[in-house]
């Protein structure tokens, strides 16, 4: 367990130097990681909002395929934009495999589930509130949608939270798309495998609290905008 | 009182008179409302009176369209309910649904521009929230918010006015503010439907009485006539507060 | 709305695209050559004098190859020679060249169950091995470590298929996560040199085997053919494997030590 104070202090180290390295790996899992959420949000709540709200045959089918997809196994993720993105897949003209790019669609692919499935039950619940109100108003779907999501904001900060929870965390399709290449593709979760593969084991962990550190800073603001905005809104 | 709603007397194509034949809901082979027919005309505030249990909400709710009818006919001015309408009616539901959002913006949801913020303003005015505009709606007291409601059901400038005993649960003097839009209201012309189980209020409002009971329709006449002389017995128990089984 | 979304996504996607600039090539690599620092000592060099930025994705070799069969890569540096020279039969390389080699090591705990510290004959001391049915850790990813390790056992005429899941225990992942899963549970693995020297988490393991002829590691380096992948940078990428086989980047390879000892030995054929 001596590992675990050298890890606090290496963490400390790196963290305290500045060590610039450090910084463009930190800046690359926030880079991909907040631009995946942003695009699995804006998949996922029109999605999720749809869902909430309409009843058609085989919708239950639907919440069971997309509550599963929240469990999609990150690495076979990987493997499926990889197989896509390879110069020998159908979209291997674009040339973005072990990009940024190719490793913000894994993850996007990653989270929109998430980002759905939560979002649906957030907004149904709101939904089941608003709904006589907003039938007698006659509001059009996409109006109703429309004001489900701007009155569910704090609760799907959550949502949002939790999925780009899941993307910064996640290894098994960055590492396939992404390639771990260093100054390019490296991001913090490859890192601390690639330190890990080396053996060194306090430098991975040091990595890792970092990483922590990071999501905790991410969550600390968001759930601080929250909640002076919730004050502010509504009781 | 301000001018807010502009005279609807005479607007057209007019929703009156309400013309319901046969009205009947079952749910789960439950027969909740039976056979009604309902005839309203121009003018006034009908109470829909009746013991808990007699469908008077479930009809409301019919008349507006929120609930599909098993069986019956809807005619408001010899339309049937399509949506064009619904739009021309208003519905105030005994919890007030507001959005998560400021007074303010709870009217702009219904308003969309209509007229701007001066429109807004007058109907905050109205309904005695002119200072409250920039508050969380959801922060309001209950009679607060219930008037809210009411200005935001104004705002749409319906012909027809639906409240679900829009007063349970409120203090006295917010039932008498609340009473005293819904007649401001009637007086500009907007045919009010009250569902009520507060026999004070009806005494207080009613031009009409329709009295419900066990899903039917037992009586339907002039306020006066309902309260001094009612013809069936049932609508006598209830008025003398003995159960109606 | 959606087309909105997708207008969104498409920008975010344009954003964050930074694709591999012109003045770039991209090798697939095995792990070794990555996790022993080789090419954070050579890439600085090579990209100093020609200007050409090299990215490395590092791989077992199996997955390395089939990465550069579906022409996901500019040059090609491994250690499995037969599958080398099948890949460029196959018209994928344009040519090999031996580069540089060192050796493979049986290591072990100290403790030395199946007895084989200091035995210099691989295939015997694999037999031991089985014989002991003391625990193996193999890297069992098709990778070059691996097709060696496999070569020996059936040279030691040992059926390791048998033993899967007994005292034979395929991790099938990269050779350093396979020395941490081997110090973890007290195997002998088989493992390239470099990487065990660079190795820090090593507990009490040692070297229990080394100097067979048999454990001989050569590594080759080809060019990805741009016939077969017309998205191969093949200029930059045959500058690439020219310097690597020139006195310059032979000379760089055997400049590379850690802890005083050499890691890889040039080779090329000048």
């Amino acid at each position: 367990m001596q590992d675990m104070g050298e890890a606090l202090q290496l963490a400390l180290a790196l963290v305290l130097s500045g060590d610039p390295d450090l910084l463009e790996i930190v800046g690359l899992s926030l880079q991909v990681s907040l631009t995946a959420t942003a695009v699995a949000l804006l998949l996922g709540l029109p999605i999720g909002a749809l869902l909430a709200i309409t009843r058609f045959r085989g919708r239950d089918a639907v919440l069971v395929v997309v509550n599963a997809l929240m469990g999609l196994p990150p690495v076979v993720v990987g493997l499926l934009v990889y197989l896509h993105l390879s110069r020998a897949g159908p979209l291997g003209f674009l040339g973005l495999l072990y990009t940024p790019t190719a490793m913000v669609i894994a993850q996007t692919i990653l989270i929109t589930p998430i980002v759905t499935a939560l979002s649906r039950q957030v907004l149904e619940d709101l939904h089941a509130e608003y709904d006589e109100q907003f039938r007698s108003l006659c509001l059009s779907r996409i109006e109703t949608i429309r004001a489900l999501l701007w009155d569910g904001r704090y609760a799907l900060l959550t949502v949002a939270l939790a999925g780009f929870g899941r993307a910064v965390a996640e290894v098994g399709a960055v590492i396939v798309v992404g390639g771990n290449i260093d100054h390019l593709t490296r991001v913090m979760t490859t890192a601390i495998a690639l330190e890990t593969a080396k053996g060194d084991l306090a430098l991975a962990l040091g990595l890792g609290l970092i990483l922590m550190a990071i999501a905790l800073g991410v969550n600390a603001m968001v759930q601080a905008v929250r909640l002076t905005a919730t004050r502010a809104a509504h009781a | 009182m301000r001018e807010v709603a502009p005279d609807l007397r005479g607007a057209t194509p007019a929703l009156l008179p309400l013309r319901a034949r046969g009205l009947t809901l079952e749910i789960g082979g439950k027969r909740l409302v039976d056979g009604i027919d309902l005839d309203l005309g121009g003018d006034g505030i009908t109470v829909v009176l009746g013991p808990n249990g007699a469908g008077k909400s479930l009809l409301l709710r019919m008349l507006h369209g929120l609930i599909q009818p098993t069986a019956g006919e809807i005619h408001w001015g010899g339309h049937p309910l399509t949506t064009d309408v619904r739009r021309r009616q208003a519905l105030v539901f005994q919890k007030p649904v507001l959005l998560r959002r400021s007074v303010a913006a709870n009217l702009d949801f219904v308003l969309r521009g209509r007229d701007g913020s001066a429109r807004r303003r007058a109907l905050l005015d109205h309904v005695g929230l002119g200072g409250h505009a920039a508050q969380p709606a959801r922060q309001l007291s209950g009679g607060e918010q219930q008037r809210l409601a009411l200005a935001r059901a104004l705002a749409t400038e319906p012909q027809v006015l639906f409240l679900d005993e829009p007063t349970a649960s409120l203090d006295p003097a917010s039932v008498l503010k609340i009473e005293e839009i819904v007649r401001g209201a009637a007086a500009h012309g907007a045919r009010i439907i009250l569902v009520s189980h507060d026999l004070g209020q009806a005494r207080r409002l009613a031009d009409e009485v329709v009295f419900l009971a066990n899903g039917r329709l037992v009586e339907h006449g002039p306020a006066a006539r309902f309260f001094d002389n009612p013809a069936s017995g049932a609508a006598r128990d209830y008025l003398a507060g003995r159960l109606v089984v | 709305m959606y087309m909105r979304t997708f207008s969104a996504a498409a920008l975010a996607v344009v954003a964050t695209g930074v694709a591999a600039q012109d003045g770039s090539i991209l090798v697939q690599s095995t792990t070794s050559t990555q996790a022993s620092g080789l090419y954070d000592h050579l890439l600085p060099i090579f990209e100093e004098e020609t200007g050409i930025e090299v990215n490395v994705v590092a791989v077992g070799t199996g997955q390395a190859i089939q990465n550069a069969r579906n022409c996901d890569g500019d040059v090609l540096l491994v250690h499995a020679q037969d599958q080398e020279e099948q890949f460029v039969e196959d018209g994928m390389g344009v040519e090999r060249h031996d580069l540089m080699y060192n050796d493979f090591v049986v290591v072990g705990p100290a403790s030395d169950p199946a007895g084989i510290a200091g035995m210099t004959d691989a295939q015997d001391a694999f037999a031991q091995i089985a014989e002991a049915e003391a625990p193996f850790a193999s890297r069992g990813d098709e990778s070059g470590t691996h097709s060696k390790e496999l070569q020996l056992w059936d040279s030691a005429g040992v059926d390791v298929e048998a033993a899967s899941g007994g005292w034979y225990r395929e991790t099938g992942s990269g050779m350093g996560q396979t020395l941490n899963t081997a110090v973890g549970m007290e195997a002998y693995t088989l493992t390239d040199r470099a990487t065990w020297i660079s190795f820090e988490n090593r507990g009490d393991f040692e070297i229990a085997v080394e100097g067979d002829e048999d454990l001989f590691n050569q590594y080759g380096v080809i060019l990805v053919n741009p016939d077969e992948c017309p998205s191969v940078n093949a200029e930059a990428g045959q500058a690439f494997v020219d310097w690597l086989i020139s006195e310059a980047g032979q000379e760089a390879i055997a400049s590379y030590e850690l802890d005083g000892q050499q890691l890889f030995f040039p080779n090329a054929e000048g």
